[in-house]
């Protein structure tokens, strides 16, 4: 009943001035010519729904939530057992599987049901993009693997040629199946694929770099804003009194200031228990003699125990001297610092997307729930977050990336930055200066 | 109506014709039709300058028009020189004042189709993002030209090792203002704007950056795709003047298949020879560096293997042809014919998206800044992906890596991790011989 809108009304002429205004005031201000979306299908499984009959339909909708809740965090648990590898493989599917979502969105909007092309050409662009990162990044850390064999080089000396290539064909075939009557509509699906998949696949890739980091870096933040979610739902149920934005009037400030303690406090903990065990805290690498990703390293320092003296304020509160505590802690304090904060507004843009397109959710996959981008709307920034903060402050370029490169000078130039480098080294006491100097 | 007569050519008066007839009979043209309000253009004022007009003002208009088109096109070649001769810097301000324009006529595209006016957050929201991007961008560039520089000077450091931390927060409060600006009533409106204001960022921004690195890998890089792409929009033009018959594609009904045909190879032709003579001076083949002793940039340096003559065997089948034996020739001639191959046959695949878009949102020309030829985007719309491909191209087949640059990188590492790479560096110099084995550890 949404869709029968727009088509029934009379097209306007030019030189009736009225019709003209009036369909002025009918436009894009008021957002009211957009489709309302058919109710949304109960999908339920059979199982679930027979168990809860009995409830009502409020205490229904509580146990759906929170048997959902409880089994996306097994399924977690048992991806996290599994290892890098099978972390990596999920991400890739939420990333396709979001893609997906927004793109329908998309056509709904749009009314882009009859051009064949955009299907096409939308999963093309998805691939071409993902291929472009999925070179860059990833062949990085398969480097043995990939020196062994001769396609793969060249595939990775012209890599960016390639990836260029592919998106140029993608670019042309757009071009060419521009339809008389439908130019805007395509310039609007082109600008609507393209934002998607600066958003969805920009993110995943770094959440992928952040994973090869070690799996700390990954969890943690990740947890750090599922926590918030949770804490600050719980603390507006409970004290929830003045809201936060106009945006979401279920959030509080209660809420939003509770979730933001307990998420620091619970990122301190946990960062805590992983620390410990270098299967969480090591870069992932890939061994070729075994053909499988290990993670078994020597502890960077920010993973070593140390004393750090008790400022005198906190220590007449907490009655310790000194305190001993990872490093990596105290940066956990500043990833949840910014889960809390800025994690939420992630939280509001998608909220208000979804105002605006008169969504109720991104879509049905999880019931109870909605889409997959509803779960992780507000991880959006964390990621690039994340990334930003381990560039900045905790390492420096990637050394197995810097030596590729090097490999890959002439050998004048290599010579050259051999001399240099070992010139360096020398003076900074590194290498031991040789007998022939 | 809309068009004022005497400021068109009759193709152009044409074409526009049969643009005005409603045709729109499907939902997404109608829909278009009743969001833009009636699907009025918007007429274009005369801005051509007086003097012109009182020069000109006894031709007939038709005449009227190719004369104002030429000399503008000849003003705006002979600006291209004197921006030449004045320099690097000077090129680089230039590319930036274009970038900014583009962003601008775009922008206010964007606000007509969606009569943004009384929205004034999104005005300052957009060019604060534009800011932050080409903040994130120079930053780059400017830590990679300028290392020296930027060690010495302690602000400067600091700002180049935090860099993409401080980029990102200036983006990130970009981003809090804008879900914080967001209006019950415009939602989608201003959804609209946000997603038109990152992909216009996207195009423009991205590609003047790269026209930019293009630049400071060697004037020519700059100068010959350019011009490759100006000489391959006014000789299809001129090919399909004279022999136009075919019609290339329904979206631009003026291009023709000869012009296509002819315009392609006339711009090889031309990119041959215009590389003959640039190969020959210093100031356009080598690199831009800064010196920090003169504290400003220099083109000096010993032309790569790529800008000295070479003689070249010409295949036997042309050699009856042509009556030499061999040739000779800079390398760089060779590259430039893929150049001038992407110019022809891709380039004006970037015009056609430009016209596609324009015939989407029913504008004439981009904005009204150049008599006779449009907004500046209209004039850059086939250099979209010239700029990209020509910087993807020097970084696959010209050079690799930039050797000092990979030098920085190294002394940012860990000690251990430096030893290890050096001695991976030195397994592998050994291993191709450049060193003797007798190195000790």
């Amino acid at each position: 009943a949404g869709y029968v809108g727009w088509e029934a009304q009379p097209l306007p002429k030019p030189d009736e001035p009225d019709l003209i205004e009036r369909l002025d005031d009918l436009d894009l201000r008021n957002d009211s010519d957009v489709p309302d979306v058919p109710p949304s299908i109960d999908s339920t499984p059979e199982i679930l729904r027979r168990a809860l009959s009995g409830l009502s339909a409020r205490w229904k909708n509580w146990w759906i939530r929170g048997i959902l809740t409880l089994a996306m965090i097994s399924v977690f648990f048992l991806i996290i057992y599994m290892g890098s590898f099978m972390l990596m493989l999920l991400v890739l599917s939420i990333q396709v599987k979001c893609f997906h979502e927004i793109i329908t969105i998309g056509y709904r909007v749009y009314h882009s049901y009859d051009l064949p092309w955009f299907r096409s050409l939308s999963w093309y662009f998805l691939l071409c993009v993902n291929y472009f990162f999925y070179g860059e990044t990833v062949a990085d850390y398969f480097g043995t693997f990939v020196q062994r064999r001769e396609q793969l080089q060249f595939l990775i000396r012209y890599h960016r040629f390639i990836s260029f290539a592919l998106y140029l064909a993608g670019f042309c075939m757009f071009v060419l199946s521009l339809v008389k009557k439908h130019y805007r509509l395509q310039f609007y699906m082109f600008a609507w694929t393209h934002v998607t998949l600066l958003i969805t696949v920009t993110q995943s890739h770094l959440v992928i770099q952040n994973l090869f980091e070690g799996m700390i870096w990954f969890l943690v933040p990740i947890s750090s804003v599922i926590c918030n979610d949770i804490a600050a739902y719980i603390f507006g149920f409970f004290f929830g009194r003045t809201p936060l934005i106009k945006l979401s009037p279920k959030k509080t400030w209660e809420g939003f200031i509770g979730g933001g303690i307990s998420t620091v406090v619970f990122g301190f903990i946990f960062s805590y228990f992983l620390a410990q065990h270098q299967y969480f805290v090591c870069p992932v690498e890939y061994k070729s003699e075994t053909n499988r990703f290990v993670t078994e390293c020597e502890p960077l320092e920010l993973f070593q125990m140390k004393k750090y003296s008790v400022p005198l304020l906190l220590r007449s509160v907490l009655g310790w001297e000194t305190v001993n505590m990872y490093p990596f802690q105290m940066h956990s304090v500043a990833l949840s610092t910014f889960a809390s904060l800025i994690g939420p507004f992630g939280g509001f843009f998608a909220s208000g997307f979804k105002r605006a397109f008169k969504i109720k959710d991104f879509a049905d996959t999880i019931p109870g729930h909605g889409g997959i981008m509803d779960r992780f709307d507000c991880q959006y920034l964390m990621a690039t977050f994340v990334h930003v903060y381990i560039t900045s402050f905790i390492r420096g370029p990637n050394p197995s990336k810097l030596l590729k490169q090097l490999l890959v000078l002439q050998p004048e130039q290599q010579l050259n930055v051999y001399n240099t480098l070992k010139s360096h080294l020398v003076e900074k006491g590194i290498l031991q200066p040789s007998l022939r100097g | 109506h809309a068009w004022r007569p005497g400021s068109l050519s009759l193709f152009k008066l044409q074409e526009s014709e049969s643009e005005n007839k409603l045709d729109g009979e499907t939902a997404s043209d109608s829909e278009s039709k009743s969001e833009f309000g009636g699907s009025l253009p918007v007429p274009t004022s005369d801005d051509t300058p007086e003097v012109l007009n009182r020069a000109l003002s006894n031709l007939s208009s038709r005449w009227k028009n190719w004369w104002v088109r030429g000399i503008l096109t000849l003003a705006m070649i002979t600006f291209f020189f004197i921006i030449i001769y004045l320099g690097p810097m000077v090129l680089m301000m230039i590319v930036m004042c274009v970038q900014i324009k583009c962003f601008h006529e775009i922008i206010t595209i964007g606000y007509n189709v969606y009569h943004s006016y009384d929205l004034p957050w999104f005005r300052t929201l957009s060019w604060y993002f534009l800011l932050c991007v080409n903040y994130f961008f120079y930053g780059e560039t400017v830590t990679d030209y300028f290392f020296t520089l930027v060690q010495r000077e302690e602000p400067l450091r600091i700002l180049s090792k935090y860099h993409r931390f401080i980029s990102f927060a200036l983006y990130l409060t970009g981003f809090c203002m804008f879900v914080l600006s967001l209006v019950k009533k415009h939602y989608r409106l201003q959804f609209y704007m946000f997603g038109w204001t990152h992909v216009t960022l996207l195009i423009v921004v991205t590609q003047s950056h790269l026209i930019i690195h293009n630049l400071f890998e060697g004037m020519i890089w700059f100068i010959v795709p350019i011009s490759c792409v100006i000489c391959n929009d006014i000789m299809a033009y001129m090919f399909g003047f004279f022999f136009g018959r075919t019609p290339l594609i329904k979206l631009s009904p003026k291009k023709t298949w000869e012009g296509f045909i002819g315009g392609f190879f006339a711009t090889v032709l031309f990119g041959l020879l215009l590389s003959y003579v640039m190969s020959g001076y210093r100031c356009f083949t080598c690199p831009v560096e800064f010196n920090n002793d003169t504290n400003s940039f220099t083109v000096d340096c010993e032309p790569s293997e790529l800008f000295q003559l070479q003689e070249y065997n010409i295949p036997l089948v042309l050699q009856s042809v042509v009556g030499w034996k061999t040739l000779r020739m800079y390398p760089f001639q060779i590259h430039s014919i893929a150049l001038s191959t992407f110019a022809s046959l891709i380039g004006p695949f970037g015009g056609f998206f430009a016209s596609g878009f324009k015939r989407a949102f029913k504008i004439k020309d981009f904005a009204n800044t150049i008599p006779g030829h449009g907004g500046i985007m209209d004039r850059f719309d086939c250099q979209y992906l010239m700029a990209t491909f020509v910087n993807v191209y020097i970084a696959s087949f010209i050079r690799g890596p930039n050797p000092s640059k990979l030098i920085q990188q190294f002394l940012t590492l860990r000690p251990d991790q430096q030893l290890h790479i050096f001695n991976t560096l030195k397994a592998h110099l050994v291993d191709k011989g450049m060193l003797g084995s007798l190195e000790d550890a």
